[in-house]
Parts: C-alpha cells; sequence; structure tokens
C-alpha cells in the first residue's frame, strides 16, 4: 500500500502533462453512457408499466397492457384506497416508524456512549452481547417471540397487538447495528469536550443532551435512515404480531392481495400508492441513504 | 449518595432502556426457542413431552426440508455470483466521468427502497401478464409461459427479481471502494503501457478486494434469508426456500418443536457466514 503510494508519486510527477487527455470525455465514454441509459430504462420498465396500467380498465390491462390508457382515469385509485383501507394504513407504518426510530435513536446512542466512557470489563461485555444481536436472524426468534410476547400483559397493556408494542419489539431488534454504528464513531471524539461540561456541574443527562447529542449528528443521520427503510418495509414481524388489529402498508398490501389477486387494475393502483411515500422519502433525503448504506454496510 | 454509586445509577439509566429491549425480544426468546426444540409443543396444548433431540435428527428425514435447503443453497450461489456481477458492472459504468453519472446511481438505486413483499407482487404482474403477453404477440409458446409456473423457472424468475431489486444496493458499496482507487494509479498505468483489462485486472480489482469481500458476505447472508420475495412471488411447496419452510412448520402446520429445530439450524448456518466474515475482514485489516 505504501510502496504503491510513493511509487505512484513519482508516477504521477512524470505523467502530469498526459493527463488532461485522458480524462476528457471521449465517444467510448458516450457509448457507455448510451448503454447505462438503456439500462436505466429497461431499470425503470416496471415502474412505468404499472403506472400506466394504474389508470386503464381491467379489460384494456389484458387487450392492451404495454400502451398508454385510453383514458387516465383515477377511479382504480380511489377504489383502491378505499380498500386498502389506505388513510389508517398509512397513518400506522408512518407513526410505528417515526416511533421506533425515535427511540431507537436516542436508546442506543445514549447506550452507545456510556459504554464507550466507561471502559470497564462490563462495558466490553454488554457492549459484545449488543453487537452479538446483529448476526440472529429474525427467523431463529420469531416463533419463541410471538409465544413469549402474548404473555406479557401488563394491567391493559399488552405487546401483541398494539402500536407501542411493535414499537417496542422494534427497538429490541434494532439497537444492535445501532449501537455498533454509534460505538464505533463515538470512540473518536475526544473525550476533553464533555470532561469540561461536567466541571461546569453538567449533570450526566444535560452533558449527553447538550453535548454528545449535536455530536453525533452524522451518525444519527445514517441509524436514521437505515433504521427508517428497514421499518418501513418489514413485513413479517407485523404480521405475525398486530395482523388483524394493525394495518400496515406492507400488511394492507398482503391482505389486498388475498382478496383481490386477480383485480389487476385496483391492484397497480394499490401498489403505485404503496411505494409513492418511500420514493418521495427516497428523493429528500436520497444523498444520506446512499451514504447511509455505504457506513452501515463497511462495518 | 456516593460518586461512585451515582455513576453506576447513571450507567444502567443509560444502558438499561436498550438493554431491556434487546433482551426482551431477542435474548430471551432465544433461549426459550432452544428449550422448544427438546420438545413436542403443538402452540396450542398446555401438555407436552420432552423428545430429546428427535426434533433435529428428524430433519434428516423431513424431505421438504432438506429440499428447502438444498435449493436456498444453489439459489445463493446463483444469486452471490448475479447481483455482483451486475453490481460491479453498474459501479464500474457510473465511477467512469458519464455526464449523468449521478442520475443514474440514483435511478438504480431505486429499487432497493421497496420492500421485497411489494416487489414480488409488482414482478407477479411482469411475470404473468407482461411477458407472457409479449410473448403472446410474438406467437412464441415458450414465451408465452409464465416463468412462475414452473420450479425451476420460478426460481430463475426469483434470481432476476432479486437481482434486479439487490444490484443498485451492491453497486452503492462498489462505487466507495472504486472512488477509494487513486485515479493517478490508473493513469501511472496507462502511461507505462498497461492497455484497459492489464489495469482493470492488476490495479483495479486488487484495490477493491475490501470492498468486494464486504458485498460477497452481504449478498450470501442476504439471498440466504430471502423471504419476503419468496412469500409473495413464489409461495409454491417447490420454490420454498429455508426461512419461509421454518414460517410455515411453525405458523402454518403449528408444530414448535420442529419449526424452532430448523430455526437454530437456520441460525448456524447465518452464523457461520457472518463468522467467516469477521474473519476475512480481520485478516484484511492486518494486511492493511
Amino acid at each position: 500500500m505504501e510502496a504503491n503510494k510513493s511509487l505512484n508519486k513519482v508516477e504521477q510527477s512524470k505523467s502530469a502533462k498526459k493527463l488532461k487527455t485522458l480524462n476528457s470525455y471521449t465517444g467510448k465514454l458516450g457509448v457507455l453512457e448510451i448503454f447505462a441509459w438503456l439500462l436505466l430504462i429497461l431499470y425503470m420498465t416496471p415502474f412505468y408499466l404499472m403506472f400506466i396500467n394504474s389508470f386503464k380498465t381491467r379489460r384494456e390491462i389484458f387487450a392492451n397492457t404495454t400502451g398508454l390508457p385510453e383514458v387516465w382515469n383515477f377511479k382504480n385509485y380511489l377504489d383502491a384506497m378505499n380498500r386498502m383501507d389506505m388513510i389508517s394504513s398509512f397513518t400506522n407504518s408512518m407513526i410505528i416508524t417515526i416511533g421506533s426510530v425515535i427511540l431507537i435513536l436516542l436508546f442506543s446512542s445514549m447506550a452507545a456512549w456510556v459504554l464507550v466512557r466507561d471502559a470497564t470489563k462490563k462495558s466490553k461485555i454488554i457492549f459484545y452481547v449488543f453487537t452479538s444481536g446483529m448476526i440472529v436472524p429474525f427467523q431463529a426468534v420469531m416463533l419463541p417471540l410471538v409465544k413469549w410476547m402474548a404473555k406479557i400483559q401488563v394491567g391493559p397493556f399488552k405487546i401483541i397487538g398494539t402500536h407501542y408494542g411493535l414499537i417496542f419489539m422494534y427497538i429490541g431488534f434494532g439497537v444492535s447495528m445501532s449501537i455498533f454504528l454509534y460505538h464505533g464513531f463515538i470512540k473518536g471524539i475526544p473525550k476533553e469536550v464533555e470532561e469540561a461540561a461536567t466541571i461546569d456541574g453538567c449533570s450526566k443527562w444535560q452533558t449527553y443532551t447538550k453535548v454528545i447529542l449535536p455530536l453525533l449528528k452524522p451518525t444519527t443521520v445514517t441509524v436514521a435512515v437505515l433504521n427508517s427503510i428497514w421499518v418501513w418495509n418489514d413485513f413479517l414481524l407485523p404480521f405475525l404480531t398486530v395482523n388483524g388489529k394493525i394495518n400496515t402498508i406492507p400488511l394492507a398490501m398482503n391482505n389486498f392481495f388475498g382478496a383481490f389477486s386477480k383485480q389487476w387494475e385496483l391492484a397497480m393502483a394499490a401498489l403505485i400508492l404503496a411505494i409513492i411515500p418511500i420514493i418521495i422519502f427516497y428523493f429528500f433525503v436520497q444523498k444520506h441513504i446512499i451514504a447511509g448504506i455505504v457506513q452501515g454496510s463497511i462495518k | 449518595m456516593s460518586k461512585k454509586s451515582k455513576d453506576n445509577r447513571d450507567f444502567w439509566i443509560f444502558v438499561g432502556p436498550a438493554l431491556f429491549a434487546m433482551t426482551m425480544v431477542v435474548i430471551i426468546p432465544f433461549i426459550i426457542g432452544i428449550y422448544y426444540t427438546f420438545t413436542n409443543w403443538n402452540g396450542a396444548n398446555s401438555k407436552y413431552d420432552f423428545v430429546g433431540i428427535s426434533n433435529y435428527i428428524g430433519l434428516l428425514d423431513d424431505t421438504q426440508f432438506i429440499y428447502s435447503l438444498k435449493i436456498t443453497l444453489a439459489y445463493t450461489f446463483a444469486s452471490v455470483l448475479s447481483i455482483n456481477f451486475v453490481g460491479f458492472g453498474l459501479a464500474y459504468a457510473v465511477t467512469r466521468k458519464l455526464k449523468t453519472s449521478n442520475f443514474l446511481r440514483t435511478g438504480f438505486f431505486m429499487p432497493n427502497l421497496i420492500g421485497g413483499l411489494i416487489l414480488g407482487f409488482i414482478w407477479q404482474f411482469m411475470f404473468n401478464s407482461v411477458f407472457t403477453g409479449i410473448g403472446k404477440g410474438l406467437g412464441s409458446t415458450v414465451l408465452a409461459t409464465s416463468l412462475l409456473q414452473e420450479p425451476t423457472t420460478a426460481m430463475f424468475a426469483m434470481l432476476i427479481v432479486s437481482t434486479w431489486q439487490y444490484a443498485g444496493y451492491i453497486m452503492v458499496i462498489y462505487v466507495a471502494a472504486l472512488e477509494n482507487v487513486p485515479a493517478d494509479l490508473i493513469e501511472a498505468a496507462h502511461i507505462d503501457g498497461a492497455n484497459g483489462w492489464h489495469t482493470f485486472r492488476h490495479i483495479t480489482i486488487p484495490m477493491v478486494r475490501q470492498g468486494m469481500t464486504i458485498c460477497l458476505f452481504l449478498t450470501l447472508a442476504n439471498s440466504f434469508k430471502l423471504f419476503d420475495l419468496n412469500f409473495s412471488l413464489t409461495p409454491l411447496k417447490t420454490t420454498e426456500m429455508l426461512a419461509l419452510n421454518i414460517y410455515k412448520e411453525a405458523f402454518v402446520l403449528n408444530n414448535m418443536g420442529i419449526g424452532q429445530a430448523k430455526a437454530i439450524i437456520f441460525f448456524i448456518l447465518v452464523t457461520a457466514i457472518s463468522l467467516t466474515q469477521v474473519y476475512f475482514n480481520k485478516k484484511k485489516e492486518v494486511e492493511a
């Protein structure tokens, strides 16, 4: 690595003049660009077909699948919204995603911070316990989880079939990776910053909210994005624990397909409605999503 | 309160919530799960017997489980290759100096944001109506038959969808790796007379090897654990992969002991994959 670098510095000075020609946009790149665009169009075809067919009647879908609709009719959308109970499933998905993500961010950053600063064996062990959760696949615990959670009831409060119960379970599954990411980041923050705050008389909680949380912002964005996509799209956990009581978007889609699987005109509209929120989200925080994916995977 | 006991109290206040949630949701169920595997509990009846390790031994004769394991391995092998091949290709293309490079990245990444369940439904339409429609139009009976009808072709269909879905994700990681390859290194090789292929083979590939390890293991684990797409696109017995097989054994057939024994085997296999990855990453760190 080091050898490569020094070697390459020598080469660089030798070749500085030739660099310009190699960097310019050539015909070869133009061909590559056109080819990439064709591939992108192919990539987007399923979305395009969903979209145009969502405005057609059923007869028209089968007579003319790939063409534009004769009339751009929004009736399918209204029907799908009613039958899928779109507004309430959207609200539920929002509540569950936002609730879970905020609490995951809060609890993981709190835990990661003290685990880094309290450099004892106890902290090390607890950190390993958290990270070991990352390798447990959901299928390995889902069955006992459902049976065990069904037993938990404190007064009127139950885990199964409630928003907060589902949020609680998402926290349990989400903290592992989040703590891992925060832990790595906090290790790089100098201790002196918070020591000054402690001397100034801040309590632990004040130091955390006033000093630490603002410093963690870049990682918080990453962790928030990764968890939001996961919770928003997750199907199996809500399917096993709240199905029939609370409809999230994936659950609503699944029930909808069970009941109307042959009614493609409604299905198209429903699918478009289901993917719109995440696409909008993507266009707003696109850069963070891509950066987050890279950080999250190179752990 | 003394400083020490106050520190101790603060420690548990900060670690407690996360630790409590994870203990309740992951650790305790995991332990209960191991206990289940030694019983013949059916989930509803409060009476059950201890059956020792017969649930595990029975898996050897469980033809559906063995079948699921086989197709999962075959599928995983194929999809690791195809996702990485396409993902790397996309990354290589969008890291050249294209004018619309950023837009292309955004587009190729998009399928990734949508959950496997919904993608499965979208592609049902593609395979059952669009492709067959085009096939009929061309007058070809082969093309007019939906890929989802036969087990082998249905697995192939799943491969197409997951490559389409994950290649953009893998692309993003390869892009990060490729951008770390110093441009002057490539230029230097060019000037020394190396052609495109040589540069690619002897400079680019070795430089992105760590990114490659990450991508290989990521796709390996994801393909092996595939559930949502399998559930919504190809829910037949003949295309039932491991995760779906566990789900059905536990929640459709209500065999808690057997279902959980399958889950534990599944856990061991996934853990083996993850630990191998950790081993390789550690090794790389030492070398670098």
